[in-house]
C-alpha cells in the first residue's frame, strides 16, 4: 500500500477504517464488562441481608454479563461481516500467511526485536507478524470459543428447546464432560483474555514509544504514521 | 402362563380400589394428564408382565434401597413383585446355582423381551477379577444377560457415568455399561444419581411397561421428562440466587434464614435431576431443603471436581491442586511481572541508545 497524507498532513497509511475502530472499543468495553461480572458470577460479592423481594444484586450481576455476551457476539458477527466488507488489513488476523516463508522469517525479527537483540523493529502498517500470530490464537480462537461455551451455558438457564441449548449446549456440554466443565473451561477462557488484554496492552503502549510508528492513536484515528526515515515495508 | 401386572398385584392382596389409585398416582408423576390413569391401568391389566434381570456390579446398593422406597407402597409392591420373581441377587429369596440358572433361563426363554436393569459397573483391569459373580468375573455376566436384552437400564451413576469406583485414579478400571467393550448394541437408559430418585426409577419402568416405548432420551441418554433441567432452574431457593442472598458458613444467620447455598458449592446450576421438582422420601425434603448444598451426584465425574464446598472446580494437572482462578491470577501475575521487567528492561535498552547518541 502507498503511503499518503493524513488529515494533519503526515505521511502515513489508514489502516483502521471507522466501523473497524468502533467495533474494537465496543468490543473492548464488552470484555471489561464480561470480565467483571464474570469474575463475580463465579466469586459472588457478600451476601445481601433482608427479604428476597427487596433486591435483584445477582440477577443484575447475570443480566449485564448476559447483555455484554451478546454485544460481544453481535460484534463479533460484524467482525466477520467486516473480513469481507473492510479494507485488506481487516482479513490479517483472521488469516494469517503461515504458509509463507517470508513470514516466519519476518516474525523471528520481531522476536528478536523483543528480545532486545536487534536495534530496529520491522515497520508494518497493520500488525507485525507476532501480533499476528497472537491476535489469531489467543484473540480471535478464544472469543469464538468463549462464545460457543458462554451460549451454551446461556442454553442450560434457557432450557430445552431454546436455540441456545439446541445449537449450543446439547453438544458442547457432553464434548466437555458436563455442566461444570464447561463453566471451569469459559472460567479458564476468561484468564486467557486477560493474559491476551494485558501483552496487548503493554505491547501497544511499548511499540507507539519504541518502534518509531504510531500505535494506540492508530485506534482512534485510523492512520499509521511513522517517526523518522522511511515507509512500512511490508505489503499490510 | 404369563401373569399380568394386575393379576400379580391382585394376588398379592392389593385392592383394585389402590390398583386404580397407584394407576392415577403415576400417570401424575409421569407429569400425564388424569385421562392417562386408565390406559395405566389397562395396560397394567392386559399387558403380560415384562421379566427384569437386576444384575448386581461393583455398587453400593443404594440404587435398590432407594427402589424399594419408592414413596406409594403400592409402586414397591408392584415392581418387587416384578422383579423378585426373575434375579436380583440382593432381593430374592433364591441362592446360588439355583439364582444364577434363573439368568440363563431368562436370557432363553425370553429372547429380546426382557429388560436388563444394571446397578453398578464392571471393573476391567486384572480380567475383571475385582468383582466375581458366582465364580465369574461381573463383565461376563453383563455381557452374557445384555445379549438377548430389550433394553438396558443403568441405574445410578455408578452405571451410568462411573461414580466413586471409577474416580481418579480408577484403580479397578470401573467401567460405566455403555463404555463395557463387547457390550451387545442395545438401547441404553441411563437413570443417574447416587441413588436415583426412587419415584424415578419406578416412573421410568411404568413408563416403558405403559407405553411400550422408551421414554425420550436426551443426547446423553437419560430420559428426557426428569433429566431436562437444573436442579437451579427450579430450586426454591432461586430467589435468593437472584437477590444475591447466600450462605456463607453453615452457621450463620444466612443459613438459618435459608439462604442461597452457591457460595458453599452448591451443584444445582450444574446438575440435572429433578429432586427440586420431585423431591425424596415422598416429597418430603431434598438436599438443599434440608440447609445442604447439591453435590450434583447424577454428574458425569462428581467426585473429581474438588470438594464439594467449593464453587469453583479442582483443575488437575498443574502439579498441586488449583482452581480456575488460582491458575489464571497465577498466570496473570507472571505475563504482568513479565510485561514489567520487559519494560525496564526496554527503558534501561532505550536510555542506553540515548547516552549512545550523544
Amino acid at each position: 500500500m502507498s503511503a499518503s497524507q493524513t488529515p494533519h498532513g503526515e505521511e502515513g497509511v489508514y489502516v483502521y477504517e471507522a466501523p473497524l475502530r468502533l467495533w474494537h472499543w465496543v468490543n473492548a468495553f464488552a470484555i471489561l464488562m464480561l470480565a467483571g461480572t464474570g469474575y463475580l458470577i463465579g466469586s459472588p460479592p457478600p451476601a445481601v441481608g433482608g427479604e428476597a423481594s427487596s433486591s435483584f444484586l445477582f440477577g443484575w450481576i447475570r443480566y449485564l454479563h448476559f447483555v455484554a455476551g451478546y454485544v460481544l457476539i453481535v460484534g463479533f458477527a460484524f467482525r466477520i461481516y467486516w473480513v469481507f466488507a473492510g479494507n485488506e488489513h481487516s482479513r490479517q488476523i483472521f488469516l494469517p500467511p503461515v504458509w509463507n516463508g517470508r513470514f516466519w522469517k519476518e516474525l523471528w525479527h520481531e522476536v528478536l526485536w523483543y528480545a532486545m537483540l536487534v536495534s530496529e523493529p520491522m515497520k508494518c502498517s497493520g500488525h507485525n507478524p507476532l501480533a499476528t500470530l497472537a491476535m489469531h490464537f489467543l484473540f480471535v480462537w478464544f472469543t469464538i470459543f468463549m462464545i460457543v461455551t458462554g451460549l451454551a451455558l446461556y442454553g442450560e438457564g434457557a432450557g430445552m428447546g431454546s436455540w441456545q441449548y439446541d445449537l449450543f449446549s446439547s453438544w458442547v456440554i457432553p464434548l466437555l464432560g458436563q455442566s461444570q466443565d464447561v463453566h471451569t473451561w469459559h472460567h479458564l477462557g476468561m484468564w486467557v483474555i486477560i493474559c491476551f488484554v494485558i501483552i496487548h496492552i503493554y505491547a501497544a503502549v511499548r511499540e507507539d514509544i519504541m518502534s518509531k510508528q504510531s500505535i494506540i492513536s492508530s485506534m482512534f484515528s485510523g492512520w499509521r504514521t511513522f517517526r523518522g526515515n522511511g515507509a512500512p515495508r511490508d505489503s499490510h | 402362563m404369563q401373569q399380568t401386572f394386575y393379576e400379580v398385584m391382585r394376588r398379592q392382596g392389593i385392592t383394585r380400589r389402590s390398583f386404580l389409585k397407584f394407576c392415577s398416582l403415576t400417570a401424575a408423576s409421569l407429569g400425564l394428564g388424569p385421562a392417562f390413569a386408565p390406559k395405566i391401568a389397562y395396560a397394567m391389566e392386559s399387558k403380560p408382565r415384562i421379566p427384569v434381570l437386576w444384575l448386581h456390579g461393583l455398587e453400593c446398593t443404594c440404587c435398590s434401597e432407594s427402589f424399594i422406597r419408592s414413596a406409594h407402597p403400592l409402586a414397591k409392591d408392584v415392581v418387587l413383585s416384578m422383579l423378585s420373581l426373575d434375579y436380583d441377587d440382593t432381593l430374592m429369596a433364591a441362592a446360588g446355582h439355583q439364582a444364577e440358572a434363573i439368568v440363563d433361563e431368562v436370557v432363553e426363554q425370553y429372547k429380546g423381551n426382557y429388560i436388563l436393569a444394571v446397578e453398578g459397573n464392571a471393573p476391567l483391569n486384572e480380567d475383571g477379577m475385582f468383582c466375581i459373580i458366582g465364580g465369574k468375573p461381573f463383565v461376563d455376566q453383563l455381557n452374557h444377560a445384555a445379549s438377548n436384552a430389550k433394553a438396558i437400564i443403568s441405574w445410578g451413576s455408578c452405571a451410568s457415568w462411573g461414580c466413586v469406583q471409577a474416580a481418579r485414579p480408577n484403580p479397578t478400571r470401573a467401567t460405566p455399561v455403555h463404555k463395557v467393550p463387547g457390550l451387545p448394541d442395545k438401547p441404553i437408559i441411563k437413570v443417574p444419581g447416587c441413588p436415583p430418585i426412587p419415584e424415578v426409577m419406578t416412573a421410568v419402568i411404568t413408563y416403558i411397561l405403559t407405553f411400550e416405548k422408551f421414554p425420550e432420551l436426551d443426547r446423553q441418554g437419560r430420559p428426557k421428562m426428569f433429566y431436562s433441567q437444573r436442579i437451579h432452574d427450579k430450586c426454591y431457593r432461586r430467589p435468593h440466587f437472584d437477590a444475591g442472598q447466600f450462605v456463607e458458613s453453615f452457621d450463620d444467620e444466612g443459613a438459618r434464614k435459608g439462604y442461597c447455598l452457591y457460595k458453599v458449592g452448591c451443584k444445582g446450576p450444574t446438575t440435572y435431576n429433578a429432586c427440586s421438582t420431585v423431591g425424596w422420601n415422598g416429597g418430603l425434603s431434598f438436599p438443599i431443603q434440608a440447609g445442604h448444598p447439591c453435590i450434583g451426584c447424577s454428574e458425569d465425574g462428581f467426585w473429581d471436581k474438588g470438594d464439594f464446598y467449593s464453587r469453583l472446580t479442582r483443575v488437575h494437572g498443574f502439579g498441586i491442586e488449583a482452581d480456575a482462578d488460582r491458575i489464571g491470577t497465577t498466570a496473570a501475575t507472571l505475563i504482568g511481572a513479565a510485561a514489567a521487567a520487559h519494560a525496564a528492561a526496554s527503558v534501561v535498552k532505550r536510555m542506553r541508545e540515548k547516552g549512545g547518541n550523544k
